[in-house]
This record gives C-alpha cells, structure tokens and sequence, in this order.
C-alpha cells in the first residue's frame, strides 16, 4: 500500500483554557495598559455583536453574521496591522475593522440595508466585507500585486472561513501568491461551521494549514481563542512577509458559539453538549482569567470596562437610528463614474414614478 | 502610418498605452514570452519587462479577482482570458465583484480594468473554443462591453477601454484578427465608447451588427446594392452601454431593422435592440423586424460551424423579405 506522510504543522497557544500561561509572555506585551487596550477590543465586539442581534430581532436591522467566540483573531489581526497594509475581510471581522477607522454606525448601516456602511469615512483602501464565499482571496492577492509595486514592506491581509477553503478561488489564490511570491497573510478563522456542516465533513486535509504547505506557503495553526497566542502569531507573521515579501497562512482554531447569522438556527444541527464545550474555552472568558492572574483584574474592573465599552457601541446604534435615509435615487449614480445614457433615461423614469406617487 | 491587421492594431494600442502609463499592466495565461496563444502581446514582455507582462499560473477566477484588487488600488489591469469557453470560471468575478465595486462602496473603490478575450467562431477551432455570448456579459449592470470589427476601432476602442474609469469587457472577434489590414497613426487617440459607427449610409433597411459578422454584413450590404436596395450598416461596437439612438435615427429614416448576430438567438442582443425599437419608434417601421443570427444550440464543431453562422445569403433573403413586405 503507497501512503504519504504529511509534516505536522506547528500549533500555536499561550494561554490554556483557564487563562493560565503556558509559555512565558513575550516582552512587547507585557504591559498592562496595551493588554487592557486589546480586552477593550474584545469586549466592544462581543457587546456590539450582542446589540446588532438585538437590533435585528426587534426589526431594527437586517440579517447579521456575528462573530461571537472568534473575537480574538479579528482583535490580533486589527491591532498587529499597519495603516499602509490593507484588509480585505469576509465577515466576521468586526474586531479588525473597528480597529482600522470603520465606525461602529457603517457596519450597523450596512447589516442595515445601506451601501454607505461601505463607505468608510475614515479608512480609504480596505475592501468591504465580502458575502460570496472566498472570492476575496482572489481580490487579497491583487491587492498584494499592487502593494508590491506601491509601497514595500505593506501587505495585503485577508480573512475567510472554513467552508471557504473548500472552494475554488482559495486555492487558486493560494497558488499564485505562493508562485508569484505576494505579500500576503491569509487568515482562516476555522470556526468548526460551514452553515450546518461541521469541518470533518468539509474536507480529508489533516488540517486546513496543509492546504497552504501545498501551494508553498508558510503555514501555522493558533489557537484562535487565544488572543496572546494570536497577537503574537500576527505580528510573526506580518513581520516575516515584511522581511521575505513571500505569503504566509494562519489557521486559527475556534468555535462558533453562535448562529452562523441571524437567519440560522444552530440547535438543529449543533449539539448542545458540543456547544457547552466550546462555550468553556471562548476567548473572553480566558482572557479575563488571565488578567485576573497576572494584572490583579478584579469584578470592578471588568464591570467598568464593559460599561465603557458598552456606551460606545450605544452612542454608534444612536448615531445610526439618526442616520438619514440615502436619496432614493442613489442606486444610480454609482453603477459607473458617469451615468450613462441608457441608465440616465431610467433613473429619470424612476424619479417620474416617483412624482406620479406623490 | 503603418497598415495592420486587427492583431497588429490591438497589440499597438497596448503598447502605446503600457509606455503613457506605468500603472498599466497585462497578463494572463500565455501573454508573456509567447505573446499570447493570438500574439495580441507580442513583443511586450521584451520592452515593458516581467514585472508589467507576466504570465499567470491558469486559473481564470483568480486572473480576474486579481484584476480586481490591483484596480481597487489604483493599477490599471489588462487582463487576457484566453478564450471566450473558459471565462465562465471569472463570471462570479466579473458579476459579483468587478461590476459591483464602485456601487457597493459608494464610489470609495472602483475597478477599472480591462479583460480582452478572443471570442466567435469561424477559425475551425476545438471544441469550446467558438461561442459568442456576448449578452450574457450585456446584462450584467455596471460593465462595459466593447467589440470591435475593424484594426482601426480595434486600436481606437482598445485605448478607450484602457482610460476608461469602469471595468470593460473587450471581446475581440479572432476570425478577423487577420482579415484585411487598414492605416493606423499611433496617436494614441481614443473613439467614444457610447456610440455606434455607421459604416455605411442607406436610405431602405438598418442593418445592425458588431464584431465579425460585420464582414458578412458589409458584403450583403454590397450585393443588395447591385439589386438597387440600399442599405445602412450601423456596427454597435460598444453593445453596452447600448446607443439606441443611433440606431432609432437610422431606422428612422429606413423604416426597416434586420439584427445580424452569431450568438445564439433567443435572449441575444438583437432581442434587446428590437424591444427598444418597438418601445421607442415602432411606428417608423414599415416592416417587421428580423433577425439573422445563430442558433439556439450548442456551437457546431468546426466541420459544420459554417452551418451555423449567419451568411452574407442569409442576410440578403432577410432583406428581400423585408423589402417585399406589405
């Protein structure tokens, strides 16, 4: 019989499951003001995750992914980037991009039905989040081309889930950033769920990092509910396609405690019992272990900074309830730089409909 | 000037554009040292170097979401899809993203970039390799999609397309990449992507086509002439956005429309071209509109591909008809 023996690929954690370390703390993160910093990060995403749920059951706004229990790899992601790198995100990745200038109120406009969500005031070059699954790993290493020609050392960082693993554009992806050598860092958020349909039966791969080690890239596995595990994963990463302009792989391992979005159901495929398991290794509840461990964090602190955090993502659900509505004949006017005439014709049409309504 | 077949003049005006601006790059499967399966890029990879014509492993998505996120920052792409049958793999891209990104954004991101892709039959290729589906590329809002049917609106159009702010789809029809040559000046000058050309004047029917089945027509045009009917031959050459006016001041003026196309008829362009006419001006027409045009199956191979191509005797009986109708 022919077998193949595959390498192991490296796997990546610092703190266990009780926020206990497990290796020593690397030096550039010991430093409590930074480590509260990125709790912050956290917590705004899981409270902000929280009200957009709410905000949708009570008809306040439209289908919503969330991104509960993998807040720690889009919190490492956010942080560890530079303002010339560039996102470009699947979605659920609210904890990066709130860490690179997207307000709160565009990604609530944008579950909310409008394109301005997409429009960051304050974040010129990321992508938007992207809906068809993995096309925008195609689109990352694009971006890395002309980051390559552009500006050198940046790189182009891109995120997707596991089901997009399975897909074509992925590996074509990975292919030609491997054969053309692209500054790129690819980031799978491995959340055990690709809607209904658990990882085993998603692929064969011994792990979702081999199918980068096939397409010649560098590959690791995190523990993605390690946010210390993660942040220093991120910057390893970033640093070496800074150095060697060559991709790199990030499989960070964790569990969607949550539905896949506001229009799913987990309880019919999700077995409690795996759900209550995973619950126990969810990346806040760790991290605040261990600060409560190795930073004498206490209940006080903790209720403070969620307060905090909290009224932050108020003063964004305000700030969106505010918002005006677009001019209902904006959907033309972007389609290309200038409208041309067969789209012109139409939209004055629309805009006589619209006065025969009045 | 020198005199060039449609090839020549395509891989002129990349050149002219490569040398205008550095943010131009090309590649594709085959572009770089072999100059393209069709030689588009001949020449191109010696004089603008590696790292701005390149070859690119063959996967057609990602040649196009790359395109995408090179456009997204400012590069302006040229992407080569070698032949029509396998831009089917890129369409999730085209429609999804490269169509969609300046609406979703709110003009943030745009995506200006070009895909030339070799299509329509006729050059007794393999299998796959001969389809027009053109309208299926029409009908996706946000996209232009130019055709040329001469060297010169080749050259011309081909830079239009490279300055254009939005993605173009640039379909060159291969069967008249080297049929007949015409002066070309490298002046890098640009013909509008908004309007028909009327390559020829007439006063009894509208003949309207684009791409290589200009040549049929141009030659049905000339022996109608010999029968005293005189025709006009509008060739749309942008197909979308689609310059209905031209085409409603032409039949206007004929009162007869006959729409020659090699794609396939049902839901083809010339679907299109007739609801416009019969919203906008049906009372000019004096006689029902025709068209002449492939058929609604799949694309011969090549021993009976002639079979299925409009011919210049198709259009002429169509004329007839409709110069006979009362």
């Amino acid at each position: 019989m022919i077998t193949n023996e595959y390498p192991d690929i490296e796997f990546r954690q610092f703190l266990d499951i009780h926020g206990n370390l497990l290796q020593a703390l690397p030096e550039h993160l010991d430093n409590r003001d930074q480590l509260l910093d990125i709790y912050q990060v956290l917590v705004t995403t899981r409270l902000f995750d929280e009200i957009a749920v709410n905000l949708q059951r009570t008809g306040m706004l439209g289908t919503y992914a969330q991104s509960m229990g993998q807040e720690a790899i889009g919190t490492a992601i956010g942080k560890e980037m530079l303002a010339n790198d560039v996102f470009i995100p699947y979605y659920r990745d609210v904890a990066t991009q709130i860490q690179r200038g997207v307000l709160l109120e565009e990604i609530l406009l944008y579950w909310g039905g409008d394109e301005r969500g997409s429009c960051f005031s304050q974040q010129a070059k990321d992508f938007p989040l992207c809906v068809p699954i993995a096309t925008q790993f195609c689109h990352a290493i694009g971006v890395a081309f002309a980051l390559k020609q552009q500006s050198q050392g940046s790189v182009a960082v891109v995120t997707g889930g596991d089901g997009a693993t399975s897909k074509g554009d992925f590996y074509e992806a990975l292919n030609i950033a491997g054969a053309m050598s692209l500054p790129c860092l690819f980031v799978i958020n491995n959340n055990q769920w690709a809607i209904s349909v658990p990882i085993q039966q998603q692929t064969a791969s011994k792990t979702i990092a081999h199918k980068a080690y096939a397409a010649g890239i560098t590959a690791i596995q995190i523990d993605g509910n390690d946010p210390i595990a993660m942040l220093v994963g991120v910057k390893q990463a970033l640093q070496q396609i800074r150095q060697t302009g060559k991709p790199f792989f990030i499989e960070a391992i964790s569990y969607r405690i949550c539905n896949h979005t506001t229009a799913d159901d987990a309880s019919r495929y999700m077995q409690q019992s795996l759900l209550d398991e995973a619950i126990q290794k969810e990346p806040l509840l760790r991290y605040k272990k261990f600060l409560e461990q190795q930073y004498q964090w206490n209940e006080k602190d903790d209720k403070k900074l969620y307060k905090k955090c909290q009224q932050k993502v108020d003063r964004a659900v305000n700030k969106y309830k505010n918002t005006k509505p677009q001019d209902s004949a904006e959907f033309f006017d972007y389609m290309y730089q200038d409208l041309p005439n067969d789209l012109a014709e139409q939209k004055q049409d629309f805009l006589e409909g619209l006065k025969r309504h009045e | 000037m020198n005199e060039l077949t449609m090839i020549e003049a395509i891989n002129l005006a990349l050149r002219n554009q490569m040398r205008a601006d550095s943010s131009v790059f090309i590649f594709g499967e085959d572009v770089g040292a072999n100059g393209g399966v069709f030689r588009a890029t001949e020449g191109l990879q010696n004089e603008f170097g590696k790292h701005r014509v390149f070859d690119t492993p063959l996967a057609e998505s990602a040649i196009i979401g790359m395109s995408i996120g090179m456009a997204s920052q400012a590069l302006k792409p040229i992407a080569e899809i070698q032949f029509m049958g396998f831009i089917y793999p890129a369409v999730d891209q085209i429609l999804n993203h490269a169509a969609r990104l300046r609406n979703r954004t709110r003009g943030r991101l745009s995506c200006p970039l070009v895909v030339r892709v070799p299509f329509g039959g006729g050059i007794h290729a393999p299998e796959h390799h001969s389809e027009s589906t053109e309208s299926i590329f029409a009908h996706i809002p946000g996209l232009r999609v130019v055709i040329p049917s001469s060297p010169a609106r080749a050259y011309g159009l081909l830079i239009a397309a490279i300055q254009d702010p939005d993605p173009v789809i640039f379909l060159e029809p291969k069967r008249i990449y080297r049929d007949g040559k015409q002066a070309i000046e490298d002046d890098g000058a640009p013909l509008p992507l908004d309007t028909c050309f009327v390559l020829r004047e007439g006063i009894d029917i509208s003949l309207i086509s684009w791409g290589a089945m200009i040549k049929e027509t141009l030659e049905a045009a000339a022996l109608l002439a010999k029968r005293g009917i005189d025709v006009e031959v509008i060739d749309l050459a942008t197909i979308k956005p689609l310059d209905i006016t031209s085409i409603i001041d032409s039949v206007k003026k004929t009162g007869r429309c006959i729409i020659v196309h090699e794609a396939a008829k049902t839901c083809g362009l010339g679907a299109e071209i007739s609801a416009l006419l019969a919203e906008k001006s049906i009372t000019s027409l004096l006689a029902p509109i025709q068209r002449v045009t492939g058929y609604d199956t799949v694309m011969p191979m090549f021993k009976n591909e002639q079979s299925y191509m409009p011919s210049a005797q198709r259009i002429i009986q169509a004329a007839i008809k409709a110069m006979e109708y009362q």
